[in-house]
């Protein structure tokens, strides 16, 4: 199987490689558009600030690549938010794969700290005439996250996480899958999403 | 909800991890690299690792194993120890940390704090404090606990915040190797006066100890060493306890 990583000026791109190696996996790291339409899987990784990463984006043509492939893409935190329609980060138009905004945390009293950063568990949410995502099984399980932008519950919500108030932990509209949380370092519980999805 | 999380850390010299008692004398406790591939196993949240080598080669010894660390663990891990300028948090990033630890360079130069945050976020910035208490109130110290400073803790910790780290590490000297418990009166103060998470180090004795420094200490996480490397503690039996003292942990 090829698995393609996005490669652009996002942060962390590391951690997932050494993941899929850990699963056995020998990704290839591109912005090339003709290497990412001929894999099997993309990743669309990272964690950054998202007008610098559009900006990048667009620059590489990348931001018309992305929302055309049509093989399963993988968003990881900032990979989910530039999925999203626009981002309230650097107020930025994004791909626009998922009709969302991106928001900035806003906290409601003293304990609510920004970023949300640390473990903190999904539920699966039921989208409809969808397939089943990569998270079936896994309600109520753990995994990790650092952000301090969020994408709210909208109807491509395939996780719900709460923090302040409930958000899309992850996302999923025909072969467009996205976690605002990091699989790669999260234990076992992100293993096996990361394993779910390249089964796809 | 965001659990609070279970933090060990490895004190880590020559490429062995090494444990001191009240920062003095240091004890072998293992190789860094499987000794923290076991705790991830186990269920630890995170992990630390800190550089006690102070010679260049050791440097190079560690890099090499934050590099190995990057790719066999799949949990977040922070490294700490001799990082003074931006160049060793590239390094540090690069060789695959998610987060690095500062202590006596932000003290001696508190806007090496901005030009991190600046650079690579809030999130990778950890500063950590070591202080100890006397009739005088709380002071910071420097270069593990043998230098004291003017500074004062709470004035610190606040500067500190205020300056985007991260996340604060609080050791306190006078509960660091005595095992008898956290310093929960002073993180309690902390997590009140600050907007950023605390990591509490520095007494852990027994599972009881770390109930208390989340009920009471309102820390965010937990930090131990020598209660985790000599078995005194293991972390999923900690996990089921604090289940059922009802904190919310990662089980």
């Amino acid at each position: 199987m090829k698995v393609a990583v996005v490669k652009y000026n996002a942060g962390n791109i590391f951690s997932v490689i050494h993941a899929l190696k850990r699963m056995g996996v020998e990704p290839l790291l591109t912005d090339s558009a003709e290497e990412l339409r001929r894999a099997d899987k993309v990743i669309f990784p990272g964690q950054g600030e998202a007008s610098n990463a559009m900006h990048y984006l667009r620059q590489r043509g990348l931001d018309e690549i992305i929302p055309s492939l049509t093989q399963p893409v993988l968003g990881i935190c900032i990979g989910q938010q530039l999925m999203c329609r626009h981002s309230e980060e650097g107020d930025v138009d994004c791909l626009g794969i998922f009709d969302a905004e991106v928001k900035r945390f806003v906290p409601l009293k003293h304990e609510d700290k920004i970023p949300h950063m640390g473990w903190n568990s999904i539920q699966n949410n039921k989208i409809q005439n969808s397939k089943p995502t990569l998270f079936e099984g896994l309600d109520g399980e753990f995994v990790y996250f650092v952000h301090s932008f969020y994408v709210p519950v909208c109807k491509d919500t395939a996780a719900i996480t709460e923090y302040i108030h409930p958000f899309s932990s992850a996302m999923q509209k025909d072969n467009f899958f996205a976690t605002q949380f990091h699989p790669e370092k999260s234990g076992k519980v992100g293993q096996q999403i990361l394993h779910n999805f390249l089964e796809l | 909800m965001l659990a609070k999380r279970i933090i060990p850390c490895l004190d880590v010299k020559d490429g062995q991890t090494v444990k001191g008692t009240n920062f003095l004398q240091l004890r072998q406790a293992g190789d860094p690299v499987e000794l923290g591939k076991i705790y991830s196993q186990q269920g630890a949240d995170e992990l630390v690792f800190l550089d006690i080598t102070a010679s260049h080669e050791g440097r190079k010894t560690f890099t090499d194993m934050v590099q190995k660390v990057a790719a066999e663990i799949d949990i977040p891990f922070t490294v700490g120890g001799g990082i003074s300028e931006l160049r060793d948090v590239e390094r540090m990033l690069s060789a695959g940390a998610d987060k690095i630890s500062i202590n006596s360079a932000a003290l001696r130069r508190p806007e090496l704090i901005d030009e991190i945050v600046s650079h690579f976020g809030s999130q990778v910035c950890v500063v950590a404090i070591d202080a100890h208490q006397d009739e005088q109130g709380w002071t910071c110290y420097l270069n593990g606990g043998r230098i004291p400073t003017d500074r004062n803790l709470f004035e610190w910790a606040r500067e500190v915040n205020d300056r985007g780290a991260g996340e604060i590490l609080f050791t306190s000297m006078n509960h660091d190797g005595v095992k008898q418990g956290f310093a929960c009166e002073a993180l309690a103060r902390l997590a009140s006066e600050l907007t950023i998470p605390v990591i509490a180090s520095g007494g852990a004795g027994k599972m009881e100890d770390f109930c208390d420094v989340f009920a009471e200490g309102k820390a965010d996480a937990a930090l131990a060493a020598s209660v985790f490397h000599f078995g005194q503690i293991s972390i999923p039996e900690l996990k089921e306890y604090l289940k059922k003292e009802n904190i919310n942990v990662r089980i």
